[in-house]
């Protein structure tokens, strides 16, 4: 890949940031800040999957939550049945990959073209709602656990690896989930900037193309899909455990379309935006959570229209713009912005033609 | 013992045969596109492809490519049957491909095009090395940075050039490479299909004249999707079966 010294800096920056960040948080956070961020946390994970396959593979899935809630039932029925919480995340990660590597197949190797994707996994994750919702009753379980329908299953605390006698409850959950997001984040970063993730992208950028340079897009497509099932499926493990409980609403729309939102709202085409997205909409919703005037939902839709409208790039994508044009590196990203915006660049032109007719006269 | 002979014979002109199609037919519903092509391609070869709007010269292109399954007839290149391969199977056998539009990868950088061409068969290293090489033969190295979605058409042609040549094929394919070019494009076009003739055989789809005698190659002459005759340039628009369907209008 293109060496990007700007890239390389920021990268360590915000690597700095997050371990600061991992060592101070959690000791100084009140009680229920902590709580809340435990909550968050798994919804950030959630869009940085989703921001990996739409906003480097072109892969529009609207079901992430299909992967999401598999991953968290994964987690509870494995912990149950063996009490052994570290297979169990290995477990709900690998299962959520298959799964979404399973779906992948059908998707890319039967050419379902973009439209249907979406329509497909939204429909996969609606389906598995309904049929979680139906597994009440003592006969639907796997082997100790029973999966209780609209109620769930609880999701037993972790345990840490070594020491299975300590449980990870309330603020060393808060370490575990944001060292996970954090790690996760890095490892998301490393692909896009392998060569894995550059086709990816040029496959976003040209599917014919990469296909005639001997890529099977096909098979990039799917690998994507797989690692973006993995995630999401491991934020499903830690959403469970925010909440000790993991039930059928994990697959819910208001989940599905959230990450969605979170992707649009930070940025496409970026890792961190989902994430500032994510810890964003907590902020406001933990401002606004108190008071009667206003209903929450209606800020936070007023907020995506405004976005879409007004910033259809993004946040992440909007502030970068911004900065880089301060700091004199003007002239380089006007060059890659023109390409994507033909009308604004004729006006450009045009203008400059005028200042030499002027000049002329 | 003649028979023997006969099978040695067969064997060495096989060998020399990089593309070989056989019956090669492409209907589109009611409409045949290509009707019993055959035809061969010797290694080293640098041959153009011409005829009339609608003659079936990028139908029969797309076949060879794998952009297209042959309704009937086979396709074989170097000997290995390709009927019905995927584009990238194909692309992994070392051809290289252009098509008609300028396929490219608008949102990224010139440099990065090429690159992820000479990636896919080279280390880190040596295709990093390969790309800088590339884009000077290309004469693009003033604007490696910029996002190819920017440049002017003939550029991005060129880029798609730089990609085929990147992937050091032995046999490239190419769709009308100097379709939409000033002269003086076309001129530095030519030259870098002759300089890829050196180490690759070539097909060139083409409807310029002038850029067919420049590049200077046999010509095979489609007309209502069959092969109308084979020849050096002269030959063929010596030909007054060939100037009346194609030439003919042009002079």
């Amino acid at each position: 890949m293109t060496r990007d010294r700007g890239e390389d800096a920021r990268l360590i920056a915000l690597a700095v940031l997050a371990i600061a960040a991992l060592l101070i948080l959690p000791g100084t956070l009140d009680f229920s800040t902590a709580y809340g961020l435990i909550s968050a946390i798994p919804m950030a994970l959630l869009g940085l999957s989703l921001g990996l396959i739409w906003g480097y593979g072109g892969i529009l899935c609207f079901g992430q939550t299909a992967f999401f809630g598999i991953g968290a039932y994964a987690y509870a029925v494995w912990a149950v049945n063996f009490g052994d919480t570290t297979g169990a995340v290995v477990c709900a990660i690998v299962l959520g990959a298959a799964f979404a590597a399973a779906l992948g197949y059908f998707i890319f190797y039967g050419r379902v073209s973009d439209v249907y994707l979406g329509a497909i996994t939204l429909v996969v994750t609606l389906v598995l709602l309904q049929v979680m919702r139906r597994t009440s009753g003592p006969e639907y379980k796997i082997g100790d656990a029973l999966l209780g329908g609209f109620n769930g299953t609880g999701a037993p605390p972790m345990r840490v690896p070594w020491d299975t006698g300590t449980m990870l409850i309330g603020p060393p959950l808060l370490y575990v989930s944001l060292g996970a997001l954090i790690v996760c984040y890095f490892v998301c970063v490393a692909i896009t900037r392998s060569h894995f993730g550059r086709v990816c992208v040029a496959i976003r950028e040209n599917e014919t193309r990469a296909e005639l340079l001997g890529y099977d897009a096909r098979l990039y497509k799917l690998g994507l899909f797989a690692i973006g099932g993995g995630l999401a499926a491991l934020a499903g493990v830690l959403s469970g455990l925010a909440v000790t409980r993991v039930t059928p609403e994990l697959f819910n729309l208001k989940n599905a379309a959230t990450a969605i939102i979170l992707v649009i709202v930070g940025g496409r085409g970026t890792l961190i935006g989902p994430v500032i997205a994510a810890f964003g909409i907590f902020y406001l919703q933990k401002s606004l959570g108190s008071q009667q005037t206003v209903n929450l939902d209606l800020v936070l839709g007023a907020l995506l229209i405004g976005f879409v409208l007004l910033l259809p790039q993004g946040l992440v994508p909007a502030v970068m713009t911004l900065v880089l044009r301060r700091s004199g590196r003007r002239r380089d990203f006007k060059a890659t912005r023109r390409g994507r915006r033909p009308g604004r660049a004729a006006t450009r032109t045009g203008r400059g033609v005028d200042r030499d007719l002027q000049a002329a006269e | 013992m003649a028979l023997a002979q006969k099978r040695e014979r067969q064997r060495e002109r096989r060998r020399q045969t990089v593309v070989e199609t056989r019956g090669l037919t492409m209907r589109f519903g009611g409409v045949t596109a290509n009707q019993d092509v055959d035809f061969a391609l010797e290694a080293g070869e640098l041959r153009c492809l011409i005829g009339p709007n609608g003659a079936g010269k990028s139908t029969f292109f797309k076949c060879l490519t794998g952009q297209l399954t042959p309704s009937e007839g086979s396709v074989a290149i170097r000997d290995i049957d390709v009927t019905g391969a995927e584009p990238h199977d194909i692309a992994g056998l070392g051809v290289g491909i252009k098509t008609q539009v300028p396929n490219v990868f608008d949102g990224l950088s010139v440099e990065e095009n090429v690159w992820l061409s000479a990636r896919r068969t080279h280390g880190a290293d040596r295709a990093w090395a390969m790309t800088a090489e590339t884009v000077e033969r290309v004469r693009l190295g003033d604007i490696r940075r910029r996002a190819v979605g920017t440049l002017a058409h003939g550029q991005r042609q060129w880029v798609e050039l730089g990609m085929v040549m990147a992937g050091e094929p032995w046999l490239v394919l190419l769709d009308e490479p100097a379709a939409g070019m000033t002269d003086e494009e076309t001129v530095f076009t030519a030259e870098l299909i002759r300089e890829i003739n050196r180490t690759a055989s070539l097909i060139v789809v083409e409807h310029d004249m002038n850029f067919i005698r420049a590049i200077a190659g046999r010509v095979t002459v489609f007309h209502r999707g069959r092969v109308l005759m084979e020849g050096t340039m002269d030959q063929v628009s010596a030909d007054q079966t060939v100037r009346d369907v194609y030439l003919g209008h042009k002079h």
